[in-house]
């Protein structure tokens, strides 16, 4: 499977990543390189085979649901970019 | 003898007999740091105020005698633990703003047991590639010279390529890292140093930055194996706030390192073995081999059939995971934002930006891999490969202890060599990678030099939650192979 030009600008858009006309052919060219590689599993017949999601086979933990922490509004948005009081800001999405 | 140059188990003995103070240490290890940071690039953040006053903090409980396993100990933490109040980047230009309002579980375990954090270690973009190359903050130099081209400078492997650096420089007497698919392993053996991957689930992932989520396990960096087991012991444990994370009582690594290792059955894969893989790399296993029999263990060939297919099988798992993690990088809650008034084209543009050519291209991969009329052909069929690969470790493991394998199929190479072709930098991980698949313990012990007087390591592989076994082995190599190189740029030299 070889991806064209026009799919590599769908996955991108899928990602949210802008990509530039100029990047394209290169990023296009690498991507199919990968994945040609990656073509080495179809050798082997996995039929049967149940898929691994994990390493660790054991059971998740249970706990009790309850909150732990809370009222920490400052230390959550110290990061934000751009605020509004006590939110966070982005650019009007709703005319 | 200089303080830098000490074993952390050596310092830990000289500061409770009160010979020198941590700040004395510290102090060392600063100035070392100012001198050669500049240069080797180890870290992206020193974080000088916090290490004098952990450090004092550390000479009134060892003066009380009160004091943690780890009191006064210099280490250096990879930029993908996050640190309260402590700048935290993962190497990227995205978080380069990003200041945690709180401590991953591992490093406040570290800071339980009185380790002095001297600063954030460089790696690659969220721990994405195997010569530190991808950082946003630059690349680290490799300590290590090759002979007769000194000025060549060498990557350190990657990712934990800044916290391999220190350890091996002199910068620290240890250092945290995180390996996903030979993200430790790979640099120790680059750097000449120690460095283990503990089991999946022996480390809390909570606060560590995240890559692939089912892969990402935490590890120490130090000089020695038993240095290694004194900081896995600090950093290991059952941790409510993740829920892979093992409950089960970690042992005494430490005393595993004095362990005998007569009987123990050590299992040597024929199909480790990379095409091109210099020959020096494969007399060095077969020394290892010998070394170990000489110990009293016995070796055995046994048979990992799916090892080929371990790197495509990764190339597929953590894009995918990755692309998922990475979503929250949007430019809304943290990290940088490239503005717009639109919020899609501010979404796209600050991703744009913010994520460098490695990181884009595993997006990518990872967002074809889940994406409609793929999931099966890719993502499904490479979790199943996944359990092969898993199926081979658990049938060796009925027959043998551990497994002795070559860490890495070439020592350091130069920076700016295999960036062309991204498959020709992901074949670095090939030894490191099926361990990872499988969630296994492994360790990279510094085991010999190349023609070229650059380090080679080899690789122990163990059962599941079975690090003493490895620990053990890997001190009996350690032992034989009696590596006492240095590196040619370090503290005080």
């Amino acid at each position: 499977m070889s991806l064209d030009s026009a799919t590599v600008r769908r996955i991108a858009r899928l990602a949210r990543i802008h990509l530039e006309e100029a990047e394209l052919p290169r990023l296009q060219a690498e991507l199919n390189g990968i994945l040609g590689w990656i073509e080495q599993l179809n050798e082997l017949d996995v039929t049967h085979v149940e898929p691994l999601t994990g390493p660790t086979q054991m059971a998740l933990k249970m706990r009790e649901d309850l909150v732990t922490d809370g009222n920490i509004r400052e230390q959550i948005l110290a990061n934000a970019p751009d605020r509004a009081g006590d939110y966070f800001a982005v650019p009007k999405v709703v005319e | 003898m200089r303080l830098t140059e000490l074993t952390l188990a050596e310092a830990r003995k000289r500061l409770r007999g009160r010979e020198f103070s941590a700040a004395e240490l510290t102090e060392a290890h600063l100035e070392a740091i100012a001198a050669l940071n500049p240069r080797l690039n180890a870290y992206i953040t020193v974080t000088e105020e916090l290490a004098k006053s952990q450090a004092e903090a550390a000479d009134q409980a060892l003066a009380r005698g009160d004091a943690g396993p780890l009191a006064g100990i210099p280490l250096a933490i990879k930029d993908l633990f996050c640190t309260e109040g402590v700048r935290t980047t993962a190497g990227s230009r995205i978080l380069a703003p990003f200041v945690p309002p709180y401590e991953s579980t591992v490093t406040a375990q570290l800071k339980r047991d009185g380790a002095v954090f001297l600063g954030k270690a460089n790696l690659d973009e969220f721990a994405m590639g195997s010569s530190n190359m991808t950082s946003a903050f630059g690349p680290v130099e490799n300590p290590w010279k090759r002979k007769g081209a000194e000025a060549a400078k060498l990557v350190p492997g990657g990712s934990s390529g800044g916290s391999a650096a220190a350890v091996a420089a002199q910068l620290a007497l240890g250092a945290t890292g995180t390996d996903t698919g030979g993200s430790i392993r790979q640099p120790a053996a680059f750097c000449g140093i120690a460095g283990i991957k503990p089991t999946y689930g022996r480390c809390s992932r909570w606060g560590i930055v995240a890559f692939a989520s089912s892969l990402d396990q935490a590890g120490p960096f130090a000089r020695t194996v038993e240095d290694c087991a004194i900081l896995l012991r600090s950093m290991a444990g059952h941790d409510p706030k993740d829920s892979t994370s093992a409950d089960r009582p970690v042992p005494d690594y430490e005393a595993a390192c004095r362990r005998s290792i007569k009987g123990l059955k050590i299992g040597i894969p024929r199909e480790y073995r990379a095409p091109g893989m210099p020959a020096e790399i494969e007399e060095l296993w077969e020394r290892g081999m010998a070394w170990l029999k000489d110990a009293g263990a016995d070796a055995q060939e046994v048979s990992l059939p799916h090892t080929k297919y371990g790197l495509a099988t990764y190339y597929i798992v953590a894009p995918a995971e990755a692309s998922s993690n990475l979503a929250r990088y949007d430019g809304v809650r943290f990290g940088m934002r490239v503005e717009s008034d639109d919020l899609l084209e501010l979404y796209e543009r600050t991703r744009a930006q913010g994520f460098g050519p490695e990181v884009k291209r595993r997006i990518l991969i990872g967002t074809y891999v889940l994406s409609a009329g793929y999931y099966e052909a890719y993502y499904l069929r490479a979790q199943k490969v996944r359990a092969l690969i898993l199926r081979d470790f658990t049938e060796a493991f009925s027959r043998v202890d551990v497994l002795l394998t070559p860490t890495a199929p070439s020592a350091a190479f130069e920076q700016g060599a295999k960036m062309d072709d991204p498959v020709q930098m992901y074949l670095n991980d090939i030894f490191t990678v099926p361990a990872s698949m499988a969630g296994l313990p492994a360790i990279s012990v510094p085991a010999g030099l190349d023609a070229q007087g650059l380090p080679l390591g080899l690789q122990l592989i163990g059962r599941p939650f079975d690090e003493e076994t490895v620990f053990a082995v890997a001190a009996a190599l350690e032992r034989a192979a009696g590596f006492t190189h240095l590196p040619q740029i370090r503290a005080g030299v």
